[in-house]
């Protein structure tokens, strides 16, 4: 839930818990996927706070967890210039191909 | 044995190789269930204190998982007895001196470190405990025994990695860390006295826990201190003075309203 | 009555079924999808995403008032939900039955969860959950005023299942379509979550309802406490109301206090006779004109006092919250000097290794 956004220091006192992103495989079969994050003071603290947290209701079989400062994210701004060349490239999709009448196990 | 002879009537006495007798295994589901429910009532006592937000959540866990061994074997436990006891009669009627748990249970939170030294001992002799009886030729307790060896795992597994943390933190934790173990370590010999008609005979944990503990204090940079000093009695139903304040707070509205259903 | 966001027949899912819509609006506009970028006119193109009604994502640009809005929000939400839990707190120690105190303790927890998740979401927009617990400790950020009440029974725990919990339900249902996206997921799980919550209010209130005359008493004497504070968990009436117009433009809010006021009451009264107890307000009446209850407004001048600090509970609340944080230091000071050690250990030996 907290994609992307840095940590910010604290003046005096212990350093603030770093960011952790968490996340899940819900079942064997899937992919983990992104749930949320917390803070711990290091990644073994952050695995076990992130099964008793996102995972009180048997919502998963396996957690990862990463640091939040760790992630490298793409920038909106350049979100056109990332991602809209990939708009045209119809050829890439299975559905851009026509079947002949008859052709099986296509 | 004389101990339970005593609290059972004289019906109870029984040999090694006799076959268990019912007020025995009675007695000895009911040492394992008060463990369990004086354990989570402690815990419970943490609620909305813990040392960060996701620690709270943390407690709370382990105290449900305490929460629910207790009431499965609270009620396994009315059955053996036979007299239509369920596990709220079990839980809320009985007075202190009926209770079965080992003192370390009902020892006072104390401070963080304390709460985690007690945890990582009531683990260390629950998990071999757990793992025993999931063997044993009872199916209800090895049925019990199966599931809440792997919450026992969990909670050892929790109390390790906080034991280690404070150990091996700052100065403050390691001395305050120290301080707890030296307090509550007395307490971890009864969990061990013999009992060999016991489905699982509990000095048979010893090892086990002595050398998973062994590892955990010496990881976080801990003794145990030497002392001969061993309180016990809690089998035996003579507690600290602290269960009694314990159960008033436990049992109050419940026996506020005699018969009324929640 | 309500608007195009409730759907027209909600009795069937009743408001697990307008989450599970609004998570179905969610995953439907994002299929949707946008092209193009902020580019040279961020403003514009913000505008046109919350017109759209896609949601705002934490590295898309929004105008500062908006981030403001969503932090001050989002934190009291949080905040709600951590200090929430005192008050239930209170009686996990003496819950009248096992099966009662695993409950109770879940439901505590899940509301520790719950602030986690929102203290999330919240950070999201540039502010960490270290500053938003220092301005709640210093009591520069608010947190739900109904929390500064005593739970003086056992049935102060039904009553804020069914009453408080169902209020704050209510309320967090039309925030599932939040236009900010983190807000909007994290409310979509909470309200998942808390669906046992309010069940469980319900049932031991009714258990108690239909119990001994001191049960039932109980339950009466509990509700008759609970009823007017849970009507001004709304807030201020709409003609009071300070950040709403420019919330509900902003699509954060969807609908006003008064309205949601109302659909309050309105569910209330059955599940009131269901129990067989009495709402505590003799002008409570059908009107078929409006087609909804006529009620007495709780006492705002009493909200406004209550919010300011007057309350029986504010000190109290706020001083367990800052004893916690305050005895907790050492321990989070010694996950932090164990983590270093750590991390120190881990770098000389990867540096022992490359000489090697």
């Amino acid at each position: 839930m907290s994609e992307y956004s840095e940590p910010t220091g604290q003046p005096g006192g212990a350093p603030p818990a770093p960011l952790w992103e968490v996340f899940v495989r819900a079942r064997r079969g899937l992919a983990h996927t992104h749930v949320g994050s917390l803070h711990a003071a290091d990644a073994e603290l952050a695995l076990r706070n992130a099964r008793d947290l996102y995972t009180r209701r048997q919502e998963g079989v396996s957690i990862w967890v990463l640091p939040a400062a760790a992630i490298t994210a793409s920038s909106p701004d350049e979100k056109d210039a990332f991602f809209d060349p990939a708009a045209d490239k119809v050829y890439r999709h299975p559905t851009f191909y026509e079947v002949p009448e008859g052709a099986a196990h296509l | 044995m004389t101990a339970h002879a005593e609290m059972t009537g004289p019906g109870a006495v029984q040999t090694a190789a006799a076959p268990m007798a019912v007020p025995n295994r009675f007695d000895f589901v009911l040492g394992l269930a008060d463990d369990a429910l004086v354990a989570a009532q402690r815990l419970a006592q943490w609620c909305t204190r813990g040392p960060e937000m996701e620690e709270d959540i943390a407690l709370s866990n382990i105290a449900l998982d305490q929460l629910g061994a207790a009431r499965l074997l609270l009620t396994y436990a009315g059955e053996v007895e036979g007299a239509g006891r369920d596990e709220d009669a079990l839980a809320y009627l009985r007075d202190d001196r009926e209770f079965r748990n080992c003192l370390l249970a009902e020892l006072p939170n104390g401070d963080f470190a304390l709460t985690m030294a007690k945890l990582l001992f009531l683990a260390a002799y629950q998990v071999p405990l757990y793992t025993a009886l999931a063997d044993c030729g009872d199916e209800r307790l090895a049925a019990i025994g199966a599931k809440a060896r792997k919450e026992s795992a969990y909670h050892l597994d929790h109390a390790s990695v906080w034991v280690r943390r404070l150990g091996d933190g700052t100065d403050e934790s390691h001395r305050r860390m120290q301080a707890a173990v030296d307090e509550v370590w007395p307490y971890t010999h009864e969990l061990f006295t013999p009992d060999p008609t016991a489905p699982v005979d509990p000095a048979t944990l010893r090892a086990d826990f002595d050398s998973v503990v062994a590892g955990v204090l010496a990881e976080a940079t801990l003794t145990a201190p030497e002392t001969s000093w061993m309180p016990a009695g809690g089998r035996n139903g003579v507690h600290t003075e602290h269960l009694s304040y314990l159960l008033a707070e436990l049992q109050v509205l419940h026996r506020a309203h005699p018969g009324a259903s929640w | 009555m309500y608007g195009n966001d409730f759907p027209a027949d909600d009795t069937s899912g009743g408001l697990l079924g307008e989450v599970e819509a609004a998570e179905t609006a969610l995953r439907e506009a994002a299929e949707r999808g946008r092209h193009g970028a902020a580019g040279a006119d961020p403003a514009a193109y913000f505008a046109e995403v919350i017109a759209a009604d896609q949601k705002v994502e934490p590295r898309d640009w929004m105008p500062e008032a908006y981030r403001a809005t969503l932090i001050r929000q989002i934190a009291q939400h949080a905040h709600s939900e951590i200090i929430g839990m005192q008050p239930e707190g209170n009686w996990i120690t003496r819950a009248p039955s096992l099966k009662r105190k695993a409950i109770l303790l879940a439901k505590v927890q899940d509301e520790a969860g719950h602030g986690l998740y929102l203290y999330a979401a919240a950070e999201t927009l540039g502010i960490s959950r270290d500053e938003l617990v220092d301005l709640l400790l210093a009591g520069r950020q608010k947190y739900s005023s109904i929390f500064n009440y005593p739970t003086l029974t056992w049935a102060d725990m039904g009553t804020i299942g069914w009453l408080v919990d169902g209020a704050a339900i209510v309320n967090q249902v039309p925030l599932c379509r939040c236009s900010y996206g983190p807000y909007a997921r994290a409310m979509i799980r909470i309200c998942k979550e808390e669906s046992f919550h309010q069940r469980q209010g319900y049932e031991i209130l009714y258990t108690l309802a239909h119990g001994t005359p001191a049960q039932r008493e109980m339950a009466q004497d509990s509700v008759n406490r609970w009823w007017y504070p849970s009507l001004a968990m709304f807030g201020p009436p709409d003609t009071d109301s300070t950040h709403s117009a420019q919330s509900m433009a902003w699509k954060i809010k969807r609908f006003s206090n008064d309205e949601l006021r109302q659909r309050f009451v309105d569910m209330c009264v059955g599940q009131a006779e269901v129990l067989g107890l009495t709402l505590p307000d003799p002008a409570l009446r059908w009107n078929d004109e409006r087609g909804a209850y006529d009620f007495t407004q709780p006492d705002y001048a009493e909200l406004i006092r209550v919010i300011k600090g007057a309350g029986p509970c504010n000190r109290q609340r706020m001083e367990h919250r800052r004893q916690a944080h305050r005895e907790g230091a050492w321990v989070r000071a010694a996950a932090a000097a164990y983590a270093a050690k750590q991390a120190h250990k881990k770098e000389q030996a990867s540096q022992k290794e490359k000489v090697a």
